[in-house]
């Protein structure tokens, strides 16, 4: 069970050992982005159809229960309606803006799953800037928000978008910070070596305030009540998404669930212990851990109402900001204490 | 696989130059505010092609990234009605051709004049400690200037866009 997938990798990588060094290259990194795009795909079908089923138990509802077994077919009809949607382009838009956007927010939504640990030697590419690099990625989709906001010439969409700017921009601040405690104590921003680190205590026990502060600005990032703004529906529509119809909208929507699985996928590596676990192979351990944060994200989802605008934007940087620079400061000084007190020296 | 990276080069230089002069000559500065997201990613891949992945990262979350905000001011501060034409051409044609070629000439002096040394060898395969080392060591005093001034530019920006204080 453990190699399954290390073994399939194994096996092509058997296949393409007489061909010159850059098909094998090439071949390697296809095979990883197939696989990254399977993950990604069958991931997020299933995460629309688990929203709708946990917002129902949380709203004591049944929510979709026709199609299949427990309603477990309704992702695919709803792909199937998506597919047959009319692809509408407003008169007044920006065309090309309105029309690349969707393609655009997907490329870094794809991108960031470069560097997860999905398993024991299951890391598509060991960066030696990690966790950096996932953040550096990310921090891109603010642009392809704002361009379907700005291409679709509607007035809700560019304040949607307004709103997604001076989030994900706040946000995105005190989400670094959080994560340089971590840092600190793995003294590595490769994946490989902070889930190699937290072998014997998940750095959830040594850094629960970082934590907290992750999970907030992730959520805040992904654009997920309480911090929906970007769309509320009540106020601007579906923000930067108003004009979209059929496949582009679906797009937006599986970069949405796609970077709720990877803000999860990056907790599970840098605060659960990533893929350590016992009896389970390892990339069950890591499946669970993220479905674990998943949900926990759709329950503050439904369970949370939404914050005003400048409520969310004075909450990051009055109490976000200078508890993420606390927390540095005293992981620091306790690192430098830990050092004195074990080995005798600084 | 020296022809591949030479290709990539060549490739990611046309990308960047193209994209940089759309940035120049378009007349919508959304437009053009979208192609300096190109350019500025074409950059960070040269950064990639010479192994120094992490400015290639830094090179996107601060340049690319930002951009989103640059044309947040762009919409916000533009007065004018049009968008199609908010990024004109003005008529001091002299004026900037000499200060560009007075940049060319000193680009292409100091290009000229510097000697190029190719390292033998494979790049260092992590070079995050060592810039951490030389910001917070060695040019740690040099680093906080640098923040100190962009805080300063920055105050100052928001001052000119809010207009000052109103006397009355």
């Amino acid at each position: 069970m453990e190699n399954i997938f290390t073994g399939i990798a194994a096996y092509i990588k058997g296949l393409l050992a007489g061909a010159p060094p850059w098909v094998q290259t090439l071949g390697m990194g296809l095979m990883y982005l197939v696989g990254v795009l399977a993950f990604i795909f069958l991931n997020a079908i299933y995460l629309i159809y688990l929203e709708r089923k946990v917002s129902a138990y949380m709203q004591q509802r049944l929510g979709p229960n026709r199609l299949g077994p427990h309603g477990l077919l309704q992702p695919v009809a709803d792909a199937v309606k998506l597919l047959g949607k009319e692809d509408i382009i407003p008169r007044g838009a920006d065309k090309w803006i309105f029309i690349i956007a969707p393609v655009i927010i997907f490329i870094p939504a794809v991108m960031v799953y470069a560097i997860i640990p999905f398993g024991k030697g299951m890391i598509p590419v060991d960066l030696n800037i990690g966790v950096f690099y996932f953040l550096a990625v990310a921090s891109t989709t603010t642009i392809a928000i704002l361009m379907g906001g700005w291409g679709a010439n509607n007035k809700y969409a560019l304040l949607g978008s307004m709103r997604s700017v001076a989030q994900m921009v706040s946000y995105e601040i005190p989400l670094t910070f959080s994560l340089l405690g971590v840092i600190m104590l793995a003294g590595s921003l490769q994946t490989s070596q902070i889930v190699a680190a937290q072998e014997k205590v998940w750095y959830i026990l040594l850094q629960p305030v970082a934590f907290l502060i992750y999970f907030i600005a992730a959520t805040a990032e992904v654009n997920r009540a309480p911090f929906d703004l970007v769309e509320g529906e009540q106020e601007i529509i579906a923000g930067p998404y108003t004009e979209y119809t059929g496949m582009r909208y679906a797009l937006f929507y599986l970069s949405e669930y796609a970077n709720l699985v990877s803000v999860s996928a990056l907790a599970v590596t840098l605060f659960l212990g990533g893929w350590h676990g016992p009896w389970l192979p390892s990339w069950l351990w890591f499946l669970i851990k993220v479905y674990i944060m998943i949900f926990i994200f759709m329950w503050v989802r439904w369970t949370f109402p939404r914050i005003r605008i400048d409520h969310l934007l004075s909450f990051n940087w009055k109490v976000l900001l200078p508890l993420s620079l606390a927390n540095i400061l005293v992981t620091g000084v306790g690192i430098k204490i830990y050092q004195l007190l074990t080995l005798g020296r600084w | 696989m020296p022809d591949m990276s030479a290709l990539f080069f060549w490739l990611l230089a046309a990308i960047i130059i193209a994209s940089a002069l759309a940035v120049v000559l378009l007349k919508n500065i959304v437009h053009s505010a979208l192609y300096l997201v190109l350019t500025f990613v074409g950059v960070a891949g040269l950064y990639i092609l010479l192994n120094a992945e992490f400015l290639a990262a830094v090179q996107l979350l601060v340049y690319a990234g930002a951009v989103a905000i640059l044309i947040v001011f762009a919409v916000m501060l533009t007065r004018r009605g049009d968008i199609r034409a908010s990024n004109l051409f003005n008529v001091n044609y002299l004026a900037a051709a000499v200060v560009s070629l007075a940049l060319f000439i000193v680009i292409t002096l100091a290009t000229g004049r510097m000697a190029w040394t190719a390292t033998p060898g494979q790049a260092p395969a992590g070079n995050v400690g060592a810039i951490a080392d030389a910001f917070l060591g060695h040019f740690a005093i040099p680093f906080e200037i640098a923040a100190v001034l962009l805080l300063v530019a920055m105050v100052g920006a928001i001052l000119l866009a809010r207009g000052g204080k109103q006397d009355q």
